[in-house]
């Protein structure tokens, strides 16, 4: 019963198999793509219409999207459960893992990739996302309650990106959002995330490379 | 089962109809509430403060929002009706990226194939043409995107089915063309004369007036 990641090294949706992966005690074979210099036959034929990583091989049959391959590793290795287990508590997870999957990512990326007035209507929206976020973890440990979750692992695997997104937006999220500082350094202590996170510098010196090539700077 | 209502609009959004779909193939009963999203009331904003949109499905007091983890949730909770997902975990995560490629590559581009003007509206019917083309295939060979009952996919597809020939009448952009997709438009028919889902959808007059005013 092979399990392979298709991944990229900085990739953010990346990070939520391997932390799901590992949660669960999975072992896999990683491969890891240059989505620059040329994606490899595998991944184009596992994920024809987006050719994008991560995708998940279970037994050669390919599992795209990462929210969805959680949701797959969730309900192929049901211990532990990452879920929560009412149905209403799994439909929160899901709205917020849509508004996340919608949000993050593509606001950032305005922060990194903006011109001019265009960083701070970005950062400034930015902000606004992490602050309903905020609201949506409430007084809880985690977003999964008592116990790291679903949603956790969501959630966590975008903030490599975060000191991206500081640099370049002129802001701090310790300062904006402080429960969700909090949180984030209680999930860097668990070994799972801390094992599958990038470097954040790297990331960083990635993105500064990425700005070149797209004549930012 | 404890008490069910749904927050909709004036009954034509395919969203909300997803929904609509989803409660009617489990028997579920329920209270349809009409909301003027011009002028949006309390309930809507106490229950999907984030987007503020319907559908919203509000179960014992509890609101649910987005349509397709709506029917998700309705998958769940009322299991004695027929299953709208499939058990298996491979197909169940087959069919939720299916119907979140027509969420995100077919809704808004054939859109905007029909309704928008100039390059943006050649820009989108090249992107729906790539679009509709997997979905021509993923459809080869099966009566419905569910297999023999119509599925989650079917139902996410609604405006794909019934919303989308409707606004290309009205604005006289054909998207779907039985030479162009063959399979597409095969299953195009047969979800809209199906006896179950012909109870569901909204009157084809309704809507026309409807799209020839915007």
């Amino acid at each position: 019963m092979a399990v392979k990641v298709l991944d990229f090294w900085a990739s953010p949706y990346g990070v939520r198999v391997r932390v799901a992966l590992a949660e669960k005690g999975v072992s896999y074979e990683s491969q890891e793509e240059d989505l620059f210099g040329g994606k490899s036959d595998l991944l184009l034929q596992s994920n024809p219409i987006y050719g994008k990583v991560p995708v998940l091989l279970h037994d050669d049959k390919p599992v795209l999207e990462s929210s969805n391959i959680v949701y797959y590793i969730d309900e192929t290795w049901p211990s532990p459960h990452l879920m929560p287990a009412s149905s209403y508590g799994r439909s929160r997870a899901r709205f917020w893992t849509d508004f996340i999957d919608k949000k993050v990512y593509d606001v950032g990326r305005n922060i990194w990739m903006g011109k001019g007035a265009e960083v701070e209507a970005a950062k400034d929206e930015f902000i606004d996302v992490l602050k309903k976020l905020e609201g949506a973890l409430g007084d809880r440990e985690y977003y999964g309650g008592d116990q790291f979750g679903f949603l956790d692992i969501i959630f966590v695997s975008l903030s490599c990106w975060f000191p991206t997104y500081e640099k370049y937006g002129g802001f701090k999220v310790e300062e904006e959002t402080p429960k969700i500082a909090a949180w984030l350094k209680k999930c860097y202590k668990r070994e799972t995330v801390a094992k599958s996170m990038p470097d954040c510098q790297k990331v960083i010196e990635f993105v500064g490379m990425m700005r070149k090539m797209h004549g930012i700077e | 089962m404890g008490e069910v209502k749904l927050l909709g609009g004036l009954g034509f959004s395919p969203y909300v109809n997803r929904v609509e779909m989803a409660l009617k193939l489990k028997g579920v009963e329920y209270e349809p509430i009409a909301e003027d999203v011009k002028n949006k009331s309390p309930l809507l904003l106490q229950h999907n403060p984030v987007h503020k949109k319907v559908p919203v499905l509000i179960h014992n007091g509890k609101g649910i929002a987005e349509s397709l983890i709506i029917v998700e949730y309705i998958d769940q909770v009322w299991q004695e009706g027929p299953p709208i997902l499939p058990k298996d975990p491979y197909q169940r995560a087959m069919t939720r990226f299916w119907a979140k490629f027509i969420d995100e590559k077919c809704i808004i581009a054939t859109w905007k194939a029909c309704c928008s003007t100039g390059e943006e509206q050649e820009k989108s019917k090249e992107e729906s043409m790539e679009a509709l083309k997997f979905l021509e295939d993923e459809i080869k060979g099966k009566k419905f995107f569910g297999g023999e009952n119509i599925g989650f996919v079917d139902i996410a597809a609604n405006f794909i089915g019934y919303w989308l020939p409707i606004i290309s009448e009205v604005k006289g952009v054909q998207l779907i063309t039985e030479e162009k997709f063959p399979n597409l438009w095969r299953w195009m028919n047969d979800y809209c004369n199906d006896n179950f889902v012909k109870g569901i959808l909204p009157s084809k007059d309704a809507l026309v007036e409807r799209f020839k005013s915007k």
